[in-house]
């Protein structure tokens, strides 16, 4: 067994009368890539910062690279990396003076140049922060959150305000880090994201960890039914579909089918459409729920329990 | 730069540790001062512009009694604008600073990592020290350049001169730290800052003669440190009998050393108490 990077056990945290964790359970072992999921409100940033020994939690336990964060030296920072969801810059300086600024901070450090062209700002190295584009400013978050060669990183959002092609250059600089063994924990709310990075994702809503799974198999993912779609048009039009299947009619007048079996499904329509003089399927997709689906669900559910 | 140590040799506190990144801190803040031109022209330049515009308009002679010689104006005006530079270089440009990097989430990021609380603080007053002593050699350059000030010859006026500086220097840039508890927006700063500097560069007597101060006023002014510095450098650039009429028969320069250390004192316990780290952060 591997030793947990993170060990949470009914944490709670109460601010008067309300309580913004409920108790929250969650081992995340080493070197894993964790993502946390949840609606704003919902009690991820608290939990996080209970974790970086920034809040104090009013219950519950709590350990982090063997330490419970409430006592947390600077040794023990020295091992964390932190990326926080909005926090200012050093706005008269620029990325290679900040990062190797910060590089003085820590026993054993990344070397900043490097750091500085890992997050892609190698052509803005000497400019100055104030000058730099949101998503800019989000790449000397990321260099500066990872340039201790820390053994935990939190990352708060560390997309927010990227283009396409930045998101990914930061995935890249993330799966790079726990291809070295490194344990990340990801607040995101770009599902894709936490798709893409995770090997579980938890979901908060109002304070409880609802759900930690896959992302391939949270919220029974992976038994929903898939949905078969196609536009029944040319020689397809108005025909009745084999015996068997039930379409309803969906978006831009497709015809869609809900099954569990999409490939028994897929060969009954293209032999009926063969039957018809039709050798293809117009628009034919075959979809499964998106982890977005299932998260829009789940808080739904959260909020008119069945 | 660094030299790479193992993390289980990491000692945070050593003090070779601790004296490299204070003076890393300090080197950082200078130069984030120094590209920020509204910060160089608020706590830097307003001083001296104002050394100018009252050295130019306010040409007269202070007369004294009888038999003693005359004073220039702007020989009693620019101890006092040293004193009230140093106090702008610290206390308010420490206060608006700090409480921007509070507000900005900067002293968030930094509480997050490894750097020692002592070292940041260090950084500061480094940064203090810098600006004060660059705007005080400013002043009098300009005064005695343009103005005719005349420095003082006795070395124990330069001993003076020193001490001042250095009280004034550590006492009112901590109390700028601890004053940031009473700014609550980082946009409000310099109207938190600005009005009670303004109203006690008045009653200190820096833009007047402090005779002129009416008696509670200066009650109100002798409770804070400016008014003794002032108090401490006109002793180190002026004769004697401008203290008779102004300062209650004497420049009293024991009195000055008495109150600056106890400020020093008060401040320290002030800005260890009310100076939080994290605002915004509960617990």
């Amino acid at each position: 067994m591997t030793a947990a990077a993170i060990h949470a056990a009914g944490v709670r945290k109460r601010y008067g009368d309300f309580e913004a964790l409920k108790g929250v359970d969650l081992d995340i072992p080493a070197g894993e890539v964790f993502s946390l999921l949840g609606p704003n409100g919902a009690g991820k940033t608290t939990f996080v910062e209970i974790l970086e020994g920034f809040r104090d939690r009013t219950g519950g336990e709590a350990t982090v690279l063997g330490r419970d964060p409430r006592d947390g030296d600077a040794a023990w920072r020295a091992r964390l990396g932190i990326v926080p969801q909005s926090s200012g810059l050093f706005e008269a300086l620029t990325p290679v003076e900040v990062v190797r600024h910060f590089a003085t901070f820590y026993p054993d450090p990344l070397d900043p140049e490097r750091v500085v062209g890992m997050v892609g700002l190698d052509e803005k190295r000497n400019a100055r922060c104030k000058s730099l584009s949101g998503g800019q400013k989000r790449r000397v978050d990321l260099a500066l959150g990872i340039i201790g060669n820390p053994d935990l990183i939190f990352l708060d959002e560390p997309t927010t305000g990227l283009d396409p092609q930045g998101r990914r250059q930061i995935w890249e600089v993330v799966r790079n880090f726990t291809s070295l063994g490194k344990t990340v924990l990801l607040t995101t709310h770009y599902l894709d994201e936490a798709e893409q990075l995770a090997a579980r994702v938890g979901v908060i809503i109002k304070g409880e960890l609802v759900e930690v799974g896959s992302p391939r198999e949270i919220g029974g993912r992976q038994r929903a039914t898939a949905r078969v779609s196609f536009a029944a048009r040319g020689g397809l039009a108005g025909k009745p579909l084999p015996e068997g299947l039930s379409a309803h009619a969906g978006n831009a007048g497709l015809a869609e089918i809900e099954t569990f079996e999409p490939t028994r499904v897929v060969a009954a329509l293209t032999a009926w459409a063969a039957s018809h003089g039709e050798d293809e399927l117009p628009e034919l997709s075959i979809t499964r729920p998106s982890l977005e689906d299932i998260y829009l669900r789940m808080i739904a559910d959260s909020e008119h329990p069945a | 730069m660094t030299v790479a140590t193992s993390t289980a040799s990491f000692r945070p506190n050593a003090p070779g540790r601790l004296a490299r990144l204070s003076f890393g801190r300090t080197i950082i803040e200078l130069r984030q001062f120094f590209r920020s031109p509204e910060q160089v022209f608020f706590t830097f330049l307003l001083p001296v512009l104002f050394v100018v515009i009252f050295s130019t308009i306010f040409t007269g002679d202070i007369e004294g009694p009888p038999g003693v010689e005359k004073v220039a104006f702007a020989q009693y005006f620019v101890p006092g604008m040293i004193a009230t530079g140093i106090v702008s270089a610290t206390f308010a440009s420490l206060a608006m600073t700090v409480s921007l990097e509070q507000h900005e989430g900067l002293l968030h990021r930094l509480s997050g990592t490894p750097l020692p609380r002592s070292a940041y603080f260090a950084g500061k007053i480094g940064l203090a020290l810098v600006t004060s002593f660059l705007e005080v050699i400013l002043i009098l350059g300009i005064g005695v350049a343009a103005y005719g000030v005349k420095l003082p010859t006795e070395p124990v006026k330069w001993l003076v001169f020193a001490a001042v500086f250095f009280l004034g220097v550590a006492s009112c840039s901590l109390l700028g730290i601890a004053y940031t508890r009473l700014i609550r927006t980082g946009s409000s700063a310099p109207a938190v800052v600005q009005p009670p500097y303004l109203i006690l560069q008045f009653i200190s007597g820096v833009f007047l003669q402090y005779s002129q101060v009416p008696g509670f006023l200066k009650v109100v002014a002798s409770i804070f440190p400016l008014k003794w510095m002032v108090q401490g450098y006109r002793y180190v650039f002026l004769p004697e009998w401008i203290a008779q009429d102004d300062y209650g028969g004497g420049w009293k320069v024991e009195q000055v050393f008495a109150v600056l250390a106890l400020w020093l004192v008060v401040s320290f316990v002030l800005a260890r108490f009310f100076f939080r780290w994290n605002r915004g952060q509960t617990g």
